[in-house]
């Protein structure tokens, strides 16, 4: 069993050294001539103006609320999904409440106008 | 017969101590995973030729066709002029997150390789939680493109970063619950049972075609379209809206960090169509797979490099939709759709009624599924196609000849 992810921890190694390896690779073959304007940020070929990091949409913030609510509640009918076929009656009845309860939630959202993008 | 015990076996063969196994399995482990994760940079070379290949015949050019046979080295001279090209870092990125956004995105794509089954024997290693580790995996791509927006310190960087992490986080949810759906059909979320769960016997004879699309269709077609969003292809390529952003998040890379990006977005389409392909095209079942191990493999790849077309057809004929149509199609059709998908499934399963009538009343309902979402998506390319007709027929007043009737006076 552990063994198993014995595998999982080599190939995320190798999986970070490919990269590495690639742009430190690429940052010694090419050429370095460093020059104050082409190491300013990129806006259209005019100089920056104002800051980046402002106020934002609120309904990105939303949206990762939303995400995470349903995010939440897939991991848990991943085990109820496994497990489904030797369930008992009332453990079905508990599942299907909870997808149910997942619908209501939704709609619920969905009335209350935070799916809406305007 | 696996693949690492085989390896492993060989390696005692050969006179490795009983006493070193820790060493000969994770010299084994090591072989594995550096075969696959190369095999999948060349895979990555050869996806981007199908793509500029397919792309081009579609608008009736010729594509690369210079270097090598049909152009196929093109991919590796852009490969080797990247690496040439300076590497720029702008003074005002906040260098962390900056340098390893695009490390972290090349490695959330290829550790998903760890539980692709390829063949009978062949998979990196067969997770008991196969389908949630790939759920879990979706996540760090996502990461990877806020952190290239945000440390970039560039307006549209950081625009096309919220962008993405929208758009991913949207159509995660119902990709996921559409992985759900045969994962509750047969209870296991193995990659290697799933795959062994869609043979289909004729006697003693296993023809590999009880493929749970047919079964699953409106899972499959939900999982197909939020693929199409995970990946950022083109109905929902709005992250790099050339137009409008620029580039997308990694405006602000360059040389080889620009290509890992590259390299990531390639090969999670491709990683995605062979999902697909697990999941609900059968993975490396096909007539004869079980006598003919070679097979498996041809199977599995056929299939998905002729997924990844289809993907690659869909870049070259769809329209960009708007951002507000996108988030509407993926929280006000696919997700409740495919809730009410899971949920009449579980109903179905446990319906005390022999089991191929339930099977048939899945079926039923993933069919009406299939048909709500072809009827919402067909409606909107039509008001699509005739506003786009409007746009661009001539104007009525100058075949009239009349003079123009001016409302203000002016």
């Amino acid at each position: 069993m552990l063994s198993q992810w014995g595998f999982v921890l080599v190939l995320s190694a190798i999986a970070v050294i490919i990269p590495v390896a690639a742009i430190v690779l690429g940052h010694f073959l090419g050429p370095r001539r460093p020059d104050p304007i082409k190491n300013e940020t990129y806006e259209s070929g005019v100089e920056t103006f104002g800051d980046t990091w402002v106020q934002f949409r609120a309904q990105y913030y939303l949206i990762g609320l939303i995400f995470l609510i349903f995010d939440v509640e897939v991991i848990f009918l991943f085990p109820i999904a496994v497990a489904y076929q030797g369930l008992s009656f009332f453990s079905v009845i508990a599942a299907v409440t909870f997808v149910l309860i997942l619908i209501l939630g939704l709609f619920l959202e969905w009335r209350k106008g935070a799916l809406e993008w305007d | 017969m696996n693949w690492s015990d085989t390896l492993i076996q060989l390696q005692y063969d050969l006179g490795a101590p009983q006493e070193l196994s820790w060493l000969v399995e994770g010299i084994t482990f090591f072989v594995g995973a550096f075969v696959l994760a190369n095999a999948a940079l060349v895979l990555a070379l050869l996806l981007i030729w199908i793509t500029r290949k397919v792309v081009s015949r579609i608008q009736d050019r010729i594509g690369p066709n210079r270097l090598g046979p049909f152009g196929l080295f093109q991919t590796v001279a852009d490969a080797v002029k990247l690496l040439s090209k300076e590497d720029i870092k702008p003074t005002t990125a906040d260098t962390p997150s900056y340098l390893l956004a695009p490390v972290l995105s090349v490695m959330g794509v290829l550790m998903a390789l760890a539980v692709l089954p390829i063949g009978a024997g062949l998979i990196g290693t067969d997770l008991n939680i196969g389908v949630l580790y790939l759920v879990a995996l979706g996540s760090l791509g996502i990461m990877a493109a806020l952190m290239a927006g945000w440390g970039s310190n560039n307006k549209y960087a950081l625009l096309a970063g919220f962008r993405v992490v929208a758009q991913l986080l949207s159509y995660e949810i119902p990709m996921v619950l559409a992985m759900l759906a045969p994962v509750l059909l047969i209870g296991t979320m193995s990659m290697q049972g799933l795959v062994q769960a869609q043979s289909f016997f004729l006697g003693p004879v296993n023809l590999g075609v009880g493929w749970f699309v047919f079964l699953l269709p409106g899972a499959f077609l939900i999982y197909f379209i939020a693929a199409l969003a995970e990946a950022e292809q083109t109905p929902f390529d709005l992250l790099e809206a050339e137009s409008e952003l620029i580039a997308g998040f990694h405006i602000e890379y360059s040389g080889m960090k620009f290509a890992m990006f590259f390299l990531a977005q390639f090969l999670n389409s491709f990683f995605l169509g062979a999902i697909a392909v697990t999941l609900f095209l059968g993975g490396w079942q096909g007539p004869f797979a079980g006598q003919i191990p070679l097979l498996g493999p041809i199977y599995f790849l056929a299939k998905t490099f002729l997924v990844y077309v289809v993907i690659q057809w869909i870049k070259g004929t769809f329209p960009r939709v708007r951002i507000d149509q996108m988030m509407g199609f993926a929280w006000k059709v696919l997700v409740p759709l495919v809730l009410a998908l899971i949920l009449a499934q579980m109903v179905i399963l446990k319906l005390p009624l022999p089991l191929w009538i339930n099977y048939l009343l899945v079926l039923a309902a993933n069919l009406a599924v299939v048909a709500t979402v072809l009827n919402i998506m067909g409606n909107y390319f039509q008001s699509e196609q005739i506003r786009s007709k409007r746009a661009f027929e001539p104007k009525s007043l100058i075949g009239t000849m009349q003079p123009v009737q001016s409302s203000s006076g002016d």
